[in-house]
């Protein structure tokens, strides 16, 4: 197959597959199984199926912070909720997704594969954040040219060299870096809470702050989004490292319940 | 998800409607289906078994369009039986599950197939795994699938316990899928149940008067 064809999507189709299938580092997500006729560019515009909602993340001084539940709704149906959503990549990246599950495996799984590769090499070299940022974007706008997606909006976090890492990327393949990353309902109704709290004083937004106001717009999310879960996973990256900590919920406080009667 | 309410079958495909639930237990897994297969209002077989080996401790049961999964699961156990040759010993329940859902991924545009995986390893003993539509894979400490599971979805959380034991199991599914069976018109029949643990697997049915009975106003 020359680069050409790969690159386009084109080749023999099925005969191509069968041959090829068995070729060490072979995605069968990246050829079109569901074409039927041979020599024919992907043409399919999934649609999501299991989908997990918002993922939320920002900066502070000395690490990054991202969030996410750990819900997979299933339509308008709160269908697996103890699933994750956030998946260390090495020692200094961390990548979460929103949108299909599904989708969200087959990268964990290639990203996963890719890192058990340069670990064998063994020469000393992980992977920066900024790299896998970049190789994920590649990958996402590949996809969505051949229109055939991978429907997840992604969050890569990560600290090297001294320096906090935040990105996002879409389906699409639109890919850049902020102080403060919000998908889904989140880029509504987070992403202003974050970016007041953070730009307030940027010199002195610490660890203690970054979090207060994660746990602040989690809760914000639980109250507002219908296809959200009380039930969230954080990843702190710092100097020491990655931490994903163990699934906690949020306080919730409904007394205004009380003071509401009738229809107002 | 399907728009036109058929979970994206044609209107005369014939589907395996279904209620089929998996529950692990200490030392294996229960697992049990209802028996109707429909095309479309007519009930096709009403003795259908749904509890399909894949292995000698490695069941799936399987909702969605019959053909779909038929043919999936005759792939997916011919590549387990040679995986059982290769590695000398009893396939793990996980590589059967990574298998199917494999397929399930690849070709989630193609199919309609939802698919739960139950079965005892030496390994890691009874496990219960599920692949929606689409093609994800998640492990349960038990699951429900089907078209009749919606109705169950409160049920099964109200009466779930962990560690129940085995004939526990076996009452908490043959419940959930009598309650299931009562009210989805794609799941109907008998209650065919397979309990599988280091021993083998046990099958039981369930017929007429045997099924449970609650409130039928």
């Amino acid at each position: 197959m020359s680069f050409y064809e790969k690159m386009h999507g084109i080749g023999n189709g099925m005969v191509d597959y069968q041959f090829n299938c068995h070729r060490p580092g072979f995605m069968s997500a990246d050829y079109n199984l569901n074409s039927t006729s041979a020599m024919e560019p992907t043409k399919r515009t999934t649609q999501p199926s299991v989908t997990g909602t918002s993922v939320i993340g920002c900066k502070y001084l000395g690490g990054v912070i991202i969030a996410a539940d750990t819900l997979g709704s299933y339509g308008s149906m709160a269908r697996f909720r103890e699933i994750s959503r956030v998946m260390k990549v090495n020692e200094t990246t961390v990548m979460a997704a929103a949108g299909d599950y599904a989708d969200y495996q087959h990268l964990k799984g290639r990203l996963e594969r890719m890192m058990i590769s340069e670990q064998v090499m063994d020469d000393g070299f992980e992977l920066p954040p900024q790299a896998v940022h970049s190789y994920l974007t590649r990958l996402m706008y590949q996809r969505r040219s051949k229109f055939n997606p991978l429907w997840n909006t992604l969050t890569v976090a990560g600290f090297k060299n001294g320096a906090p890492f935040l990105g996002s990327i879409d389906k699409i393949g639109i890919a850049y870096e902020a102080p403060t990353v919000a998908s889904g309902f989140g880029a509504y109704l987070s992403q202003p809470l974050l970016r007041r709290a953070q730009e307030e004083d940027p010199q002195k937004f610490t660890y203690e702050k970054a979090r207060k106001t994660i746990e602040k717009c989690l809760q914000v999310l639980y109250y507002r989004d219908a296809r959200s879960y009380n039930r969230y996973e954080i990843a702190i990256i710092d100097a020491n490292g990655v931490r994903i900590e163990k699934p906690k919920a949020c306080d919730t406080n409904w007394e205004i319940a009380k003071m509401v009667k009738g229809f107002e | 998800m399907f728009p036109d309410g058929n979970y994206g079958l044609g209107s005369d495909e014939i589907s395996t409607g279904t209620s089929i639930m998996a529950v692990e237990f200490d030392q294996g897994v229960v697992i049990a289906a209802d028996s109707r297969t429909t095309s479309g209002p007519y009930i096709a077989n009403r003795v259908t078994d749904k509890l399909t080996p894949i292995h000698d401790h490695i069941f799936c049961c399987r909702s969605g369009s019959a053909a779909d999964t038929q043919a999936i699961a005759d792939i997916v156990a011919a590549n387990v039986e040679l995986d059982g040759v290769q590695m000398g010993g009893l396939p793990l329940v996980k590589k059967a599950a990574e298998i199917f859902r494999g397929y399930c991924y690849s070709y989630r545009d193609s199919l309609s197939a939802g698919i739960i995986v139950a079965g005892w390893d030496p390994k890691e003993g009874g496990q219960v795994f599920t692949i929606p539509l689409g093609g994800m894979l998640v492990r349960q400490p038990f699951s429900i699938g089907g078209s009749g599971s919606t109705y169950i979805y409160g049920h099964v959380d109200a009466t779930f316990k962990k560690n129940m034991s085995r004939e526990d199991c076996v009452k908490f599914c043959s419940n959930s899928l009598a309650l299931a069976m009562n009210r989805d018109g794609s799941s109907g029949g008998v209650i065919r149940i397979a309990i599988i643990d280091k021993n083998g697997v046990e099958r039981r049915a369930l017929l007429g008067e045997e099924i449970p009975r609650f409130y039928e106003g």
